[in-house]
């Protein structure tokens, strides 16, 4: 039964169903906010989802290894305090939003709420305080479960699996999919760029000084989606479902060095001229990525101009040429990632655009 | 004329707190030595910065070295034993040998060999090249490097890592980037 279980739970932590389920657990969290935030049982069962995973899967001692680990300690911790914490943005914005419909100001707007409070002492002493608790905090975390320290680096050993620290394995996930260049400097770049960007890009004033959701629907989840999907989830995956090799482990599963995962890759190119036309490769480069050059001009030039006329019609509008092709690129870029990764897990495509004669890759 | 127009615009700058240009003048060496200083200072600190790019001591392992002889090398055998010490992989096919640069061409981890699956595997992205050196599987965008293998006088096979055959270029058809095999 418990067996039976632990392999169902292992099926679901597979990258592509559980991509998809957060997706769809962030989608429904908003969707069904008033749910989630005002009815007790759910909102507990919310906050403590978290808190239930790690403590019910430490019982497994293949998740307790991976679990009790120094590095990883800290994760599991931060999990509980995204969801907490988003959790707890929502229903302020729920309750804000329940205040607009009827005709009153935003909690935050209230005379008593404005009231201001005095450098001196107040604010120094709180801060002083939490100097000293989380001072103590630190220096009993790293007494009772020391920092871990390897072995002195050798060039020609990469410990196995080699992880960055967890900041980075989103983005150390994001270089399993793309072209060094582009994962590694590309989209880096277009993510502080594009976070820079933002008061630019949204201008709307509403939720100035005040949580909201139901007068910036669009803007929380397009954020939550990078933040929650594509940042967070990659760090989770990254340091409990990738193991040696980079391959991925369920949660319950032994990380055996010698686990056997056909990936083999297969480009764009070779999709469709070998197993679709049938006709085998042609050696000229440009005839050969032909169609996902078409494809990907087709993503970033057409499919711009198209969402301005549809979807994206109003954000068009309200921003004007030059801001709507640098936001409608960042979205792009942004669907782009979550595309390729499915892509790889359900058909191993590799590249779109493969020329390594020029070294450019897509 | 001018004189009282000085005068009168040093009482004024003096009224107002400010610098006159006589105490202005006056300091002059004190303000010049501190920027001559200051940017000495700067130069100094950068030409030290720079120096420290520069390792001291440089441990690199020999370029060019021997690995054995033929008749040491099983058919069908990657000798996993000159990684540590040259950062290669000697490989023994069918018709002779090669040497396989072991620096992932991802972004340079170096892989493991896994022997029960036939492949080298990098630990890094999870990039997975054939025995050939070919990358088929991971982020890796092109395959292992080779290094110039020849035949020494003495009958031992010598590789030289300063020479890379890069398949993409075509190098694995240079005549250097293979040593067949004859007893
Ligand atoms: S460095 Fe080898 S896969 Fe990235």
């Amino acid at each position: 039964m418990i067996e039976l279980l632990k392999t169902f739970m292992n099926g679901l932590f597979q990258p592509s169903i559980a991509l998809t389920l957060t997706i769809v657990a962030v989608a429904a969290m908003y969707r069904y906010r008033r749910i989630v935030t005002q009815n007790k049982l759910v909102a507990s069962l919310v906050v403590a989802s978290p808190v239930l995973f790690f403590a019910i899967s430490a019982f497994d001692e293949n998740f307790w290894i991976q679990f009790k680990r120094p590095d990883n300690i800290p994760i599991a911790g931060m999990m509980f305090l995204v969801v907490f914490f988003t959790w707890f943005a929502l229903k302020l914005a729920v309750d804000n939003d329940d205040r607009i419909r009827e005709g009153r100001p935003p909690k935050e707007a209230e005379p008593e709420e404005e009231e201001k409070v005095f450098v001196w002492p107040d604010l120094v002493y709180s801060e002083l305080l939490c100097l000293l608790l989380v001072s103590i905090l630190l220096v009993v975390w790293s007494i009772l479960i020391p920092a871990p320290l390897e072995e002195p680096a050798n060039p020609q050993l990469t410990p196995n699996p080699s992880k960055a620290p967890w900041y980075f394995l989103g983005l150390q996930e994001i270089l399993v999919y793309f072209d060094p260049w582009l994962a590694g400097v590309v989209i880096p770049t277009f993510i502080i760029i594009g976070l820079m960007a933002i008061p630019y890009l949204d201008t709307n004033p509403k939720g100035n000084g005040y949580y909201t959701f139901e007068e910036r629907k669009s803007e929380v989840f397009l954020f939550q989606f990078g933040f929650l999907v594509l940042w967070v989830f990659l760090v989770f995956e990254g340091t409990f479902l990738r193991g040696p090799n980079w391959n991925f482990y369920g949660p319950y599963e032994y990380w055996d060095a010698h686990k056997l995962v056909p990936l083999t890759n297969v480009q764009l190119s070779e999709f469709i001229w070998a197993r679709w036309l049938g006709i085998g490769l042609p050696s000229f480069w440009l005839v050969r990525e032909f169609f996902g050059i078409v494809l990907m001009l087709g993503y970033f030039v057409a499919l711009p101009v198209w969402l301005a006329s549809s979807f994206l019609r109003k954000y068009f509008e309200q921003m004007g040429m030059f801001r709507y092709v640098i936001f409608s690129h960042l979205l792009l870029w942004m669907i782009l990632i979550p595309i390729k990764m499915y892509l790889r897990w359900t058909v191993n495509l590799k590249y779109f655009v493969a020329i390594p004669e020029f070294l450019f890759n897509i | 004329m001018a004189e009282a127009e000085a005068q009168k615009a040093t009482a004024t700058a003096t009224a107002h707190g400010g610098t006159n240009r006589r105490d202005f003048l006056a300091s002059f060496p004190f303000v010049t030595t501190a920027w001559v200083a200051f940017t000495g200072a700067l130069t100094g600190v950068g030409a030290a910065s720079l120096r420290f790019l520069y390792p001291n001591v440089l441990y690199e392992p020999p370029q060019q070295f021997k690995v054995g002889l033929p008749t040491d090398f099983q058919i069908g055998e990657v000798s996993t034993g000159f990684k540590d010490r040259f950062g290669v992989w000697v490989v023994r096919n069918e018709e002779g040998f090669y040497a396989l640069i072991t620096v992932c061409t991802h972004l340079g981890c170096t892989p493991n060999w896994l022997a029960t699956e036939n492949k080298f595997k990098c630990p890094c992205h999870g990039s997975g090249f054939y025995t050939s050196g070919i990358n088929f599987e991971g982020p890796a965008p092109r395959p292992l490097e080779r290094a110039a293998i020849t035949l020494a006088d003495d009958g031992q096979i010598s590789v030289d890592k300063s020479q890379k055959y890069l398949f993409e270029k075509g190098g694995w058809d240079d005549p250097n980037s293979f040593l067949p095999f004859s007893a």
